[in-house]
């Protein structure tokens, strides 16, 4: 698991713009008074190593990531009458395979009537039920505290799925189409491509993003920006254009989490709401559009990943 | 009758199976054959192209091949292990069916261990659970208790078997292939009959009936935790251990009486596999059915009466929606009827007890699969219902596996006998001493046999 940061790929250019990229964004934000001196830190390897090691603890601190999805702000893009973007961000980043959604906008009814949008990622539990029953350990927990699993590993006996309770899981029931060139792509259980036939999927929290110092695909691409990608360690989080204290910006807005009860103790945090703040009514039953796959949006190895880490 | 003339008679009957083979055995094996030539031509296909060819998708993701898991591992409960507990509280009605129970075992374990194999998506990485293999998971534990389990009633098969392979050595040298011979003579490691010898075998025999018994019970148990130890409704019970266990003996038992009632008709055992056996099987039936009644009772009951919401769906699904006519039918055609026929001496007729066991048995299965499926099809948030229909793959890699137990089960007799001739004669010598002790004279005939085809009352 510590393959991916010490990959020499990352250290180049390519990192740095994006870096500053960011960096700029959340100048714009202006939101810097309250957590300027964090957010470099928190945001990349403000160390300036190229070492991997540097960069998941930088500036000796150990990440624990954690989303937070404002579903004030998320009206399952049918507001703009196009398929979810995270989802499709999500397809695009990872080459998804066909039928999986890594990242699913599901349409709840709510038994009081109204109807809102869920996005489902997977949860990085803290107390991860599937990372529990896999007989082979092909999925773990990192120190960040993100679910990964091992292609190389996994037997693909599906226990996993079947202990997870949120049904993140997908499974390569067949051979998964991989984007031209992914053959010779790094495979890491943080950038997990090319897929493979009988290994099972899911979420992996962009784990090669955020080594990289860059937002989740689904939080970039939030046309809304209703995801956050939070820090448990520095009690902070973004979404790319605003920069909140983690914990009252949960606490003030009654975040939840999916089945608390079960104890499996999730890592996505999600704060109430339906869609108001774009406009999107209760009574508005309107259902998500399908997402496209990664090949109808045209992805390729190169444009994403700069060089097919 | 003598003894001596019974000894012989039972030596030919239970002999005439390994020397003579009729044109019908021929027909049953190529049956047996082509049914699993089907089933390699069906996993072949999913080799190439994946699991995509079963019925499974991310909802439910196991079906047939899981069912079966548990069903043969169910089946697989009762031989070895009720063998063992009729030889610790020394039985002696058990002596006939002691290696039939045995042998069902062993043959059942075998496809119970390719089931998960099959249903692997890759298969090509087995070795990972030994390398890699962790012991915090359900699905570890079963491959260590099955694989326990397995060793040891091969182990207890083979020990009974030692004395009956010096046996056929001795009788049967010259009149079959050199090869064969050749297997007796190794697997009956220089057995003379020594008193030594069979100090040594019953103290090894000794040993084995007592590990064997809580082996079986940890298979069982650790079965049902790959489903128990999950936040499944329907699944996540603590109850499921014995539940799994008492419907383990149940289905057990019936495969027993079914496999009985076959073997008694086509290898001509009516003398010995008598009216006593199968009544007191079908005693051993009732009481396990009465328990898994119980369990099914208690199981429902607790999660119908709070009706967590998601219970509460499952239970409407199970009950009243689309399971329903599978849930009832098994209930009554499973459980219900057989254990009243098998509990009622007018019932309890040789081709009744033939179709209650094997309802028995079509009800476990059928339950097996309510177990796996229902449960994996509710939605677990606001998604849709997973549907789950097998594909001939599966189906023809299921019928190929009950080909398999049975070719197992053919093969099996058709080397060795299927009844225990030295135990047979041990315990009729038995019987001698004791009766030429201190009242002799007193019963003319044995208490235990009586050479009478069907309904001998006696015992
Ligand atoms: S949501 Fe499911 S897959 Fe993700 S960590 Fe939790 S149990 Fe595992
Ligand atoms: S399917 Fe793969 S990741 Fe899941 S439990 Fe099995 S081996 Fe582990
Ligand atoms: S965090 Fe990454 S992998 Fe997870 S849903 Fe978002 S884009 Fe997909």
């Amino acid at each position: 698991m510590d393959s991916d940061t010490s990959d020499p790929n990352q250290s180049g250019e390519a990192g740095k713009i994006s870096r500053r990229r960011l960096l700029a964004l959340i100048g714009v934000a202006g939101a810097a008074a309250v957590a300027a001196p964090l957010v470099p830190s928190m945001m990349g390897k403000s160390t300036g190593t190229a070492s991997g090691e540097a960069g998941k603890k930088a500036g000796g601190v150990l990440r624990q990531w954690t989303l937070v999805i404002d579903l004030r702000k998320c009206e399952g893009c049918v507001t703009q009458d196009k398929p979810p973007a995270c989802t499709e961000a999500c397809n695009t980043e990872h080459f998804v395979p066909a039928g999986q959604q890594w990242l699913r906008v599901m349409n709840v009814k709510s038994e009081a009537g109204h109807t809102y949008y869920l996005p489902r990622p997977c949860m990085q539990c803290e107390n991860p039920p599937c990372v529990k029953v896999c007989p082979v350990g092909a999925t773990y927990r990192t120190e960040e505290g993100v679910t990964l699993i091992n292609h190389e590993r996994c037997i693909g006996c599906r226990m996993c799925m079947a202990a997870c309770p949120y049904g993140a899981r997908s499974f390569n029931w067949n051979q998964p189409q991989n984007p031209p060139g992914a053959t010779f792509a790094k495979y890491s259980p943080e950038f997990p491509v090319p897929h493979r036939q009988g290994t099972v999927e899911k979420c992996m929290l962009c784990a090669h993003r955020t080594a990289d110092g860059k937002l989740p695909a689904c939080a970039e691409k939030c046309p809304m920006k209703a995801i956050y990608l939070g820090d448990l360690t520095e009690d902070i989080a973004t979404n790319g254009t605003d920069i909140v204290k983690l914990s009252t910006f949960l606490g003030e807005n009654s975040a939840y989490r999916l089945k608390e009860e079960l104890g499996t103790r999730p890592r996505v945090w999600y704060i109430p709401g339906h869609g108001q703040e774009y406009g999107h009514h209760v009574g508005d039953e309107r259902a998500t559009q399908n997402p496209r796959s990664w090949q109808e949006l045209g992805a390729t190895l190169d444009k994403t990943h700069e060089g097919g880490k | 009758m003598t003894t001596a003339s019974r000894e012989e008679r039972l030596e030919e009957t239970v002999y005439r199976p390994l020397l003579h083979t009729s044109r019908a055995w021929y027909a049953w094996m190529a049956v047996l054959v082509v049914l699993m030539g089907v089933g390699f031509v069906a996993y072949y296909e999913q080799l190439q192209r994946g699991l995509a060819v079963t019925g499974m998708r991310d909802t439910v993701v196991w079906g047939l091949y899981i069912s079966n898991f548990v069903f043969f591992s169910g089946v697989s409960m009762s031989g070895t292990f009720i063998s063992a507990i009729l030889r610790i509280t020394g039985a002696e009605w058990r002596r006939p069916i002691t290696r039939l129970a045995e042998i069902t075992t062993v043959s059942a374990l075998l496809m119970c261990g390719l089931m998960p194999i099959v249903d692997m998506g890759r298969p090509d990485r087995v070795a990972n659970i030994l390398l890699y293999g962790r012991l915090e998971s359900p699905l570890l534990w079963d491959i260590l208790a099955i694989s326990t389990y397995l060793t040891a009633s091969v182990i207890y098969l083979f020990l009974f078997i030692i004395p009956d392979s010096a046996l056929l050595r001795d009788k049967f040298a010259g009149k079959v292939s050199g090869l064969r011979h050749r297997v007796y003579s190794l697997v009956s490691l220089g057995w003379q009959g020594l008193p030594e010898q069979h100090r040594h075998l019953e103290r090894g025999a000794g040993i084995m009936m007592l590990i064997i018994i809580p082996i079986g019970v940890t298979v069982h148990s650790v079965v049902s935790w790959i489903f128990g130890m999950t936040y499944r409704a329907g699944w996540a019970s603590t109850i499921f251990a014995p539940y799994f266990a008492v419907g383990a003996l149940y289905s057990g038992t019936a495969m027993l009486i079914t496999l009985m009632i076959i073997f008694r008709k086509v290898y001509h055992l009516e003398e010995y596999l008598t009216e006593k056996h199968f009544r007191y099987l079908s005693y051993l039936l009732v009481v396990f059915g009465i328990g898994y009644l119980y369990f099914t009772f208690a199981e429902y009951l607790t999660i119908g009466y709070k009706l967590a919401s998601e219970d509460k769906l499952l239970l409407e699904s199970l009950l009243l929606g689309k399971y329903s006519p599978l849930v009832w039918g098994g209930f009554f055609f499973g459980q219900i009827l057989p254990i009243i026929w098998a509990a009622f001496r007018r019932t309890r007729t040789i081709p009744l007890m033939l179709i209650g066991s094997i309802l028995v048995n079509i009800g476990m299965w059928i339950k097996r699969f309510i177990i796996v499926v229902p449960t994996l099809s509710l939605p677990l948030l606001p998604y849709d219902w997973g549907v789950y229909t097998p594909s001939w793959v599966e189906i023809a890699v299921t019928v190929a596996s009950f080909g398999g137990f049975a070719l197992t089960l053919t093969l099996f007799t058709k080397l060795f006998p299927i009844i225990p001739v030295w135990e047979m004669k041990e315990g009729w010598e038995q019987e001698k001493a004791k009766q030429s002790a201190p009242s002799a004279g007193l019963a003319a005939g044995p208490t235990t046999l009586t050479p009478q085809t069907g309904g001998a009352r006696n015992g």
